[in-house]
């Protein structure tokens, strides 16, 4: 059993749905990057997302795309956001985390050798954004055979016609993206996205979590109804944000701004009962460990 | 350089949309639907006679296609007169496929009415599109206007600085322009931002991309549409020479004038091609757009491809003098014909461009745009290593008004 498993199971022992932190790797430098990783577990967070930052990142807003431009101002490479992971890693052995970025970066570093760094620093997982199934030879592939988990997002155009192959080699959970737009932009719909969630669970019995638009402890609680774990992103990137001084430096409120955010959205997802998904009796939603 | 030959270079790319390692598909899921739908669109569309008929029509009388193939007589005596020089008894005959004379003054609009005429047929009501120049923008503004369509154009601000003229003439055409701060505030940046719009609007939007990069099926879509280069140079050489070019030279930022101009005789051997990166402030400085020559492949906007980046993969900020050519990357079919040997892919420096720039308005009487000069200001060189009975043809891409201003500026004269 995975670490992405085993706490996909705790959280639905406590009737509850998951909550999934994103933060930028290395924002706004690498020292307070760590202390606030760190901090993220005991201010509520289920599972940490940690972006490895990119100059072109795509399908991200203004928030997220700035988060990796002060990273990579304060000199954040791949290499520095596996040493942030492994130094997560030194004390706590349980919380799942997950790296979520761009294809060139890892590209360029080396497939082989970043899964082997990868998890030799404890990642559990990884998302990537611009690697759909049709290029899984790439990275996805790879990363089952090395024991990672590739998680796949879902989209409100992924139809359920292409479902099936979204899903094929997805493994850890699935993260639906609830709105067709960048990351940070506008909030969802909540009945729609527990419509959608329904909607894939026909097609998987794997946990499936929802992000995009989520800024508040009542959004969280809202998604929570109807996923197994909600994910924040930009609303954290943001409350980071204005923690800073005028040069972008990190201040001594820069950790709290962030956890009490985290806090108040872990507070909203436990508000309610949740993950409603039931995991097959047999096991069979579990990534096989090669 | 690797050493495969293929039976033919024509055949690219596969059903997955890779030139050899290059190419793909590499973008988010929420694209894949749309792009997969393109690509079915795209293939009915070209399997539909009525699409071809339809196409032509609009290139012969809005377009105004064919366009000329000029001999370029005093650009060849002072090529000749360079050779001499030299002290050698040479200097190719020189002609320029003259895509200036376009509609929209470039050969940008042969792509977009493509596009265009297959987001009608899509039933999309909404184009977007990245612009660098604002030659694409033009384009796509004229032919949005000319078919009643919504027309959001984004621009790096830097570019929207520089290139002030076709601002304004996308704006009279009815489009919406958006300067694009983010990033190095130039193409790429407008690119992703364009990205970013289709990931929001996609269930509406259409987005017409102006070169031979992105996600399958684009480079192979956008090459089809410029491919009508290659084949009249063919036939109007043909016609007054009685044989194929010796060569071709054109610039390449994205690469869709050169890869227009190229692909027709990519299995005739015999003809050397050349392609002409921009060496910006000069290779050695760092500051340049030549992909090829100083970049390695990578993955961005959808592609694997070369690309201009650090150790760790990150994209470095192009630089050219030229707007259009100030991309950090280059189409994949470039890449694999870099690759393979069939292509040769040199580059000209900003001021190299910019002498051409001058030389050409004092020869011929004709004012090249400054993505053509990069092509020029090789043909410079080119030519006269060449006997006198080679036949050089040279994409003249897009006309030079726009440029009269920053040009003006460098020069140190003012309008």
């Amino acid at each position: 059993m995975s670490r992405i498993d085993r706490r996909f199971a705790a959280v639905r022992a406590e009737g509850r749905a998951a909550l999934v932190t994103f933060v930028m790797g290395g924002d706004p430098d690498l020292a307070t990057s760590l202390a606030l990783v760190k901090a993220l577990p005991a201010a509520g967070a289920d599972i940490i997302e940690i972006g490895m930052p990119f100059t072109d990142p795509m399908a991200d807003g203004p928030a997220i795309q700035a988060a990796g431009l002060r990273a990579l101002k304060q000199g954040t490479t791949l290499a520095r956001t596996l040493d942030l992971v492994r130094a997560f890693r030194g004390g706590d052995g349980d919380t799942p985390v997950i790296l979520m970025g761009y294809y060139n970066p890892i590209y360029i570093y080396g497939v082989e050798r970043f899964l082997a760094d990868a998890r030799a620093a404890g990642v559990d997982g990884l998302i990537v954004v611009d690697l759909p199934p049709e290029e899984d030879e790439e990275l996805c592939l790879p990363a089952l055979r090395a024991g990672l988990s590739f998680i796949r997002l879902a989209t409100p155009t992924t139809d359920d016609l292409r479902l099936p192959a979204v899903l094929a080699n997805t493994s850890g959970f699935v993260y639906y993206v609830s709105i067709t737009g960048i990351t940070g932009a506008r909030t969802p719909d909540f009945t729609e996205v527990a419509a959608a969630v329904d909607r894939i669970k026909r097609h998987t019995h794997l946990p499936v979590v929802v992000g995009f638009g989520v800024k508040s402890g009542a959004h969280a609680a809202a998604v929570a109804r109807g996923a197994d774990g909600v994910v924040v992103g930009s609303a954290l990137v943001e409350a980071l944000r204005r923690s800073l001084d005028g040069e972008e430096r990190a201040t001594a409120g820069t950790v709290p701004a962030v956890t009490t955010l985290v806090a108040e959205l872990a507070a909203g997802v436990r508000s309610v009962a949740g993950g409603n998904g039931q995991p097959p009796a047999d096991g069979s939603h579990l990534l096989e460990e090669v | 350089m690797n050493s495969l030959a293929p039976n033919s270079y024509r055949t690219g790319p596969d059903e997955r949309g890779h030139f050899g390692i290059f190419g793909g598909r590499f973008v988010a899921e929420t694209l894949m639907p749309v792009i997969l739908e393109v690509e079915k669109a795209y293939a009915a569309a070209k399997a539909d006679p009525a699409f071809r008929a339809e196409m032509d029509a609009h290139l012969a009388t809005y377009v105004g296609r064919p366009s000329p193939l000029y001999f370029a007589e005093r650009l060849t005596e002072h090529v000749r007169a360079v050779a001499a020089g030299q002290g050698r008894d040479g200097g190719a005959k020189i002609y320029l496929k003259r895509e200036e004379l376009n509609h929209t003054g470039s050969h940008k609009v042969n792509n977009v009415l493509g596009q265009i005429m297959l987001a009608r047929r899509m039933g999309k009501r909404r184009i977007i599109a990245e612009t660098g120049a604002g030659q694409h923008g033009v384009a796509t503004a004229t032919l949005c206007a000319r078919f009643g369509l919504d027309c959001v154009v984004y621009m790096g601000a830097v570019d929207v600085e520089r290139q002030k003229p076709n601002v304004f003439r996308m704006k009279m055409l009815g489009a919406e322009v958006v300067p694009v701060q983010s990033g190095s505030k130039t193409l790429k940046d407008a690119m992703n931002e364009a990205l970013r719009d289709w990931v929001t609007n996609v269930a509406n939007t259409f987005y017409c991309i102006g070169t031979v990069a992105g996600p399958h099926p684009y480079p192979a879509m956008v090459r089809d549409f410029q491919a009508v280069i290659g084949r009249e140079v063919r036939e109007q050489l043909q016609a007054v020479e009685g044989r194929l070019p010796d060569s071709l030279v054109a610039c390449v930022g994205g690469g869709s004038n050169a890869m227009g101009l190229f692909h027709p005789f990519l299995d005739d051997r015999s003809v050397e091609i050349y392609g002409v990166e921009a060496a910006g402030h000069g290779l050695e400085t760092g500051q340049h757009a030549a992909s090829l020559t100083g970049g390695r492949p990578g993955v961005l906007h959808g592609n694997r491809t070369y690309l201009l980046m650090d150790g760790d993969g990150q994209i470095t900020e192009a630089h050219s003098i030229s707007a259009g050519l100030d991309y950090p990357g280059i189409g994949p079919e470039h890449a694999w014909l870099h690759e393979t040997g069939r292509a040769t892919y040199l580059s000209a420096t900003d001021a190299e461009a910019l002498e051409a720039f001058q030389l050409l308005s004092k020869l011929e009487g004709i004012i090249p745009a400054l993505e053509s000069a990069h092509a020029l200001a090789k043909v410079v060189t080119l030519a006269p290593q060449k006997p006198k009975d080679h036949l050089m043809v040279v994409n003249l891409s897009g006309r030079g008004d726009k440029d009269v201003p920053q040009v003006a500026e460098i020069l140190g004269s003012s309008l």
